[in-house]
């Protein structure tokens, strides 16, 4: 059980309860229940939508607190609103509605703590806070900004109420991966993104995290100049790169098929028809012809639910495929550290050659001083004293911040690679249910299918 | 020989055939391209036909020979010629249309030969039909080009003077059942039509998505490349699309070879029919107008003259035979059909199954705990 450095400005308080579980109960029971006050569809400018999922509960354990608080939290609705952004233009967003309940754990009743609404904004801003301080985590991934992989009958609107619903369910995973995490769960800010509505973008700012965060060019510089690079998290970037590659290839392959698959199904609208015209000018034949046409058009229109759920299985895929990013970039920091660490041995090493040149008068590294000092002429033995003294209190430094780097860069490995181990674990698990259930949403089309044509051949039996 | 052709069919007629099992089997097998000869720009395709017969005009039980394409249209024309108030079943089309099509291929050649043997099958159920003095050659002579080339033209009394009724006789009325039958057939043609359209459109659709698992499923294989745990998972999920795929070719195949020709024979069958029922227009025509004639010539009257005569019994006829292979006809098109779409549903049915199984054998693969690697 990993725990990031005791931070007191960062860390939940913790509440006196009892323990109860395991520290990895993350992801418990899936209870579906309506919120409280859910407003119903109203007409009129905003659209409302109704309640769906309370998922589930979280449990945080340190060793030295055992401190336990139970929660719920949902997204449970998403409204359109306008309002005006910073350049004093109108704009339309959606907002969402985020619910904290807690649990008492001894009848299961929730009570609601706290409810305010975010925009999709506010979740960016969250994330990129998270990026910063917690370089050694594989941050959970947002669901997608703008509609990506659509084949043509579902919308690249980022207003559609399709788009908008299945993102405040990515919304919602996405606060309860955070929340299942045993070291993401107890930021601070975090708690007050579900906690305080007003305000909370200044606290975030306050923070400062913009100014911590590693420019890209550095990172970029890194990457290309760092010499070793621990190899298990070069690997690890190259399995990213692919994984991303490939999941993008389904996911754009997938959309075709989708597409495909409903032609194929609305064609077989039109038997309905032409059978009931032919039906009209037959005798014995009409009856078996007329039902068999309505069976047609209930295959028709059996595609538009099968494709629906499929999406879901989708957006299961593309959780992953931003994940590969999130792992990118705990690889960029390791890269970066390391090659922080080259850079600061390369510097001690050549101070120490300086120093030893001085001490023992011969010159074999190039030296400005030892430039001016052939054209000015030789520095006196006071001088070279000053200059060793100097030299020799900045190597003393030097191996100091050398030491503490070298400690920074262990504990980073050694954390990063903890979180990958269970990220992997997480992908595997999740990825197998994803299947699974991509593999029971056949079985059901298939047998739905049998079903429709079966019943179909037993109305041209009667013909 | 059997002189002129039994008439309305009294006692030679359907009930004795029917007495009598496979009175007259004629089916048609599939055989080899003749390699011997030079190959003509015709289809070189023989067909060779085991013919039980125990009907009294064939001198042997068991016939075998060989015909081509060619011989079946000259039937057919034979047919048409010296039957013509009967309504004569369709070939199957003589030029292939569409460039793609290899008429030497193997489906090709058996959806043809599929259509000849049904040819010859309604020919022989027919009570008239299958006394024809052609059809017999058909079956039986070793060399039916030297018979072709005699030109003997067996014309029945009622082949010869309805050849020679010609056009330009104007139709009064026509009886409400034959005007009926002319309605039903042209929306029967109509709808035919469309659900050709609509299966074409539907075989089209299912090629383009077959397309695209084609592509779809390896991709998994990829991902399989790069995992440890899910590799065995991915790699099952591949092999499964790689199975619908699969069977969903063998869905289309089986519609393009078993279901479209099948349309497309029952389009044709229905514009040869409304041409017999010209012919029958023109017959009565033919009567009416004669008819007319003496009762403007009040010398014959009250007596009917005896070609005036000649001409009502040949309208009778004709309408009696129409009627009578209208009804076998609406009989055998509803069994026909009835078969038809059942079988397009059991091909889907079929196809679904496989998916089915393909997709349940892998529950268990994917639910499966792995070893720790």
């Amino acid at each position: 059980m990993e725990q990031a450095p005791p931070d007191p400005e960062r860390q939940l308080q913790p509440a006196p309860l009892e323990p109860l579980g395991s520290p990895d109960a993350g992801l418990g029971a899936a209870v579906g229940k309506e919120a409280e006050g859910a407003g119903e569809e109203s007409s009129g400018v905003d659209t409302v939508f109704v309640v769906v999922v309370v998922l589930f509960t979280f449990v945080q354990m340190t060793h030295n607190n055992f401190w336990l608080k139970k929660i719920e939290i949902s997204v449970s609705e998403a409204e359109k609103r306008t309002g005006r952004n910073a350049m004093n233009m109108q704009e339309t967003y959606t907002a969402y509605l985020i619910e904290t309940r807690s649990v008492e754990h001894t009848d299961g009743q929730s009570v609601l703590t706290d409810s305010l609404w975010r925009r999709y904004s506010e979740f960016e801003l969250l994330r990129s806070y998270l990026l910063v301080y917690y370089p050694h985590i594989v941050v959970p991934p947002l669901p997608e900004k703008r509609a990506e992989f659509v084949w043509h009958k579902l919308s690249a609107d980022n207003m559609d109420p399709d788009f908008v619903e299945r993102r405040r369910i990515g919304l919602e995973n996405f606060l309860l991966r955070i929340a299942s995490h045993p070291i993401l769960c107890r930021d601070k800010i975090f708690y007050l993104f579900l906690t305080q509505e007003g305000n909370w973008k200044e606290t975030v700012n306050e923070t400062g995290f913009q100014l911590k965060a590693d420019s890209r060019l550095k990172a970029l510089n890194a990457t290309f100049r760092v010499k070793n690079p621990d190899k298990r998290f070069t690997d690890l970037k190259h399995y990213s790169d692919e994984l991303q590659s490939v999941i993008s290839h389904l996911l754009r392959v997938r959309a075709r098929v989708a597409d495909r698959l409903y032609g194929v199904y609305k064609v077989h609208g039109n038997y309905g028809r032409v059978f009931s015209e032919w039906s009209a000018i037959e005798k014995e034949m009409g009856d078996g012809l007329q039902s068999a046409g309505h069976h047609m058009d209930v295959y028709a229109s059996s595609i538009d639910d099968i494709l629906e759920d499929e999406e879901h299985y989708a957006d299961q895929l593309k959780e992953y495929l931003f994940y590969a990013e999130a792992l990118r970039a705990v690889c960029r920091k390791h890269e970066l550290m390391q090659y922080d660490l080259e850079m600061a041995a390369q510097d001690l090493a050549s101070k120490k050659q300086q120093c030893e040149e001085l001490v023992t008068g011969t010159v074999r590294t190039f030296s400005l001083k030892g430039m001016t000092t052939k054209l000015f002429g030789q520095e006196t033995p006071e001088q070279r004293e000053a200059r060793i003294k100097v030299l020799e209190e900045q190597i003393n430094e030097g191996e100091q911040q050398l030491k503490s780097k070298n400690l920074e860069g262990r504990e980073f490995v050694k954390n990063a690679w903890a979180d990958i181990e269970r990220f992997k674990e997480q992908k595997n698990r999740d990825l197998k249910e994803a299947l699974i259930s991509y593999a029971v949403m056949q079985i059901s089309m298939c047998k739905k299918g049998i079903q429709v044509w079966t019943n179909a051949k037993e109305c041209f039996s009667k013909m | 020989m059997a002189g002129g052709p039994p008439k309305a069919l009294p006692s030679t007629g359907p009930h004795s055939l029917r007495d009598m099992p496979h009175p007259l089997a004629g089916s048609s097998s599939e055989e080899a391209v003749g390699g011997d000869s030079t190959p003509s720009p015709d289809l070189l395709m023989a067909r060779s036909f085991g013919d039980k017969s125990t009907r009294v005009e064939f001198d042997l039980p068991e016939y075998s020979v060989r015909r081509r394409y060619q011989d079946f249209d000259w039937l057919r024309s034979k047919l048409e010629e010296s039957q013509p108030t009967h309504l004569i079943p369709p070939l199957p089309e003589k030029f292939v249309v569409k460039g793609v099509v290899d008429r030497f291929s193997e489906e090709f050649v058996e959806t043809r030969r599929k259509a000849l043997d049904k040819f010859l099958k309604r020919i022989t159920d027919h009570p008239v039909l299958s006394f024809n003095e052609h059809f017999n050659i058909f079956l039986t002579a070793k060399d039916l080009n030297a018979y072709k080339k005699q030109g003997i033209a067996l014309l029945t009394r009622m082949g010869e003077s309805v050849k020679h009724v010609t056009g330009g006789y104007k139709l009064r009325t026509r009886p409400l059942e034959f005007a009926a039958i002319g309605d039903y057939l042209d929306t029967f043609a109509l709808k035919l039509g469309t659900i050709d359209r609509i299966a074409q459109r539907i075989i089209k659709e299912e090629i383009e998505y077959l397309v695209e698992l084609r592509e779809y499923g390896p991709v998994y294989s990829t991902w399989s490349a790069l995992e440890g745990e899910l590799a065995e998972p991915l790699e099952g999920v591949s092999a499964c699309i790689g199975n619908c795929s699969t069977a969903l070719e063998e869905l289309t195949d089986d519609m393009t070879e078993d279901f479209l020709p099948v349309l497309r024979e029952y389009i044709l069958y229905s514009d040869s029919m409304k041409s017999v029922l010209k012919k029958r227009d023109q017959v009565q025509a033919e009567y009416e107008a004669k008819l007319e004639a003496v009762a403007l010539r009040k010398e014959d009257r009250p007596k009917v003259p005896a070609d005036v005569e000649k001409c009502q019994d040949r309208m009778e006829c004709f309408n009696a035979d129409l009627k009578a292979d209208m009804e076998r006809w609406q009989n055998n098109k509803r069994q026909d059909f009835r078969q038809l779409l059942m079988g397009m549903a059991d091909k889907n049915i079929q196809y679904y199954e496989k998916c089915l199984m393909a997709w349940e054998s892998i529950i268990p693969l994917l639910q499966e705990k792995q070893e720790a690697k």
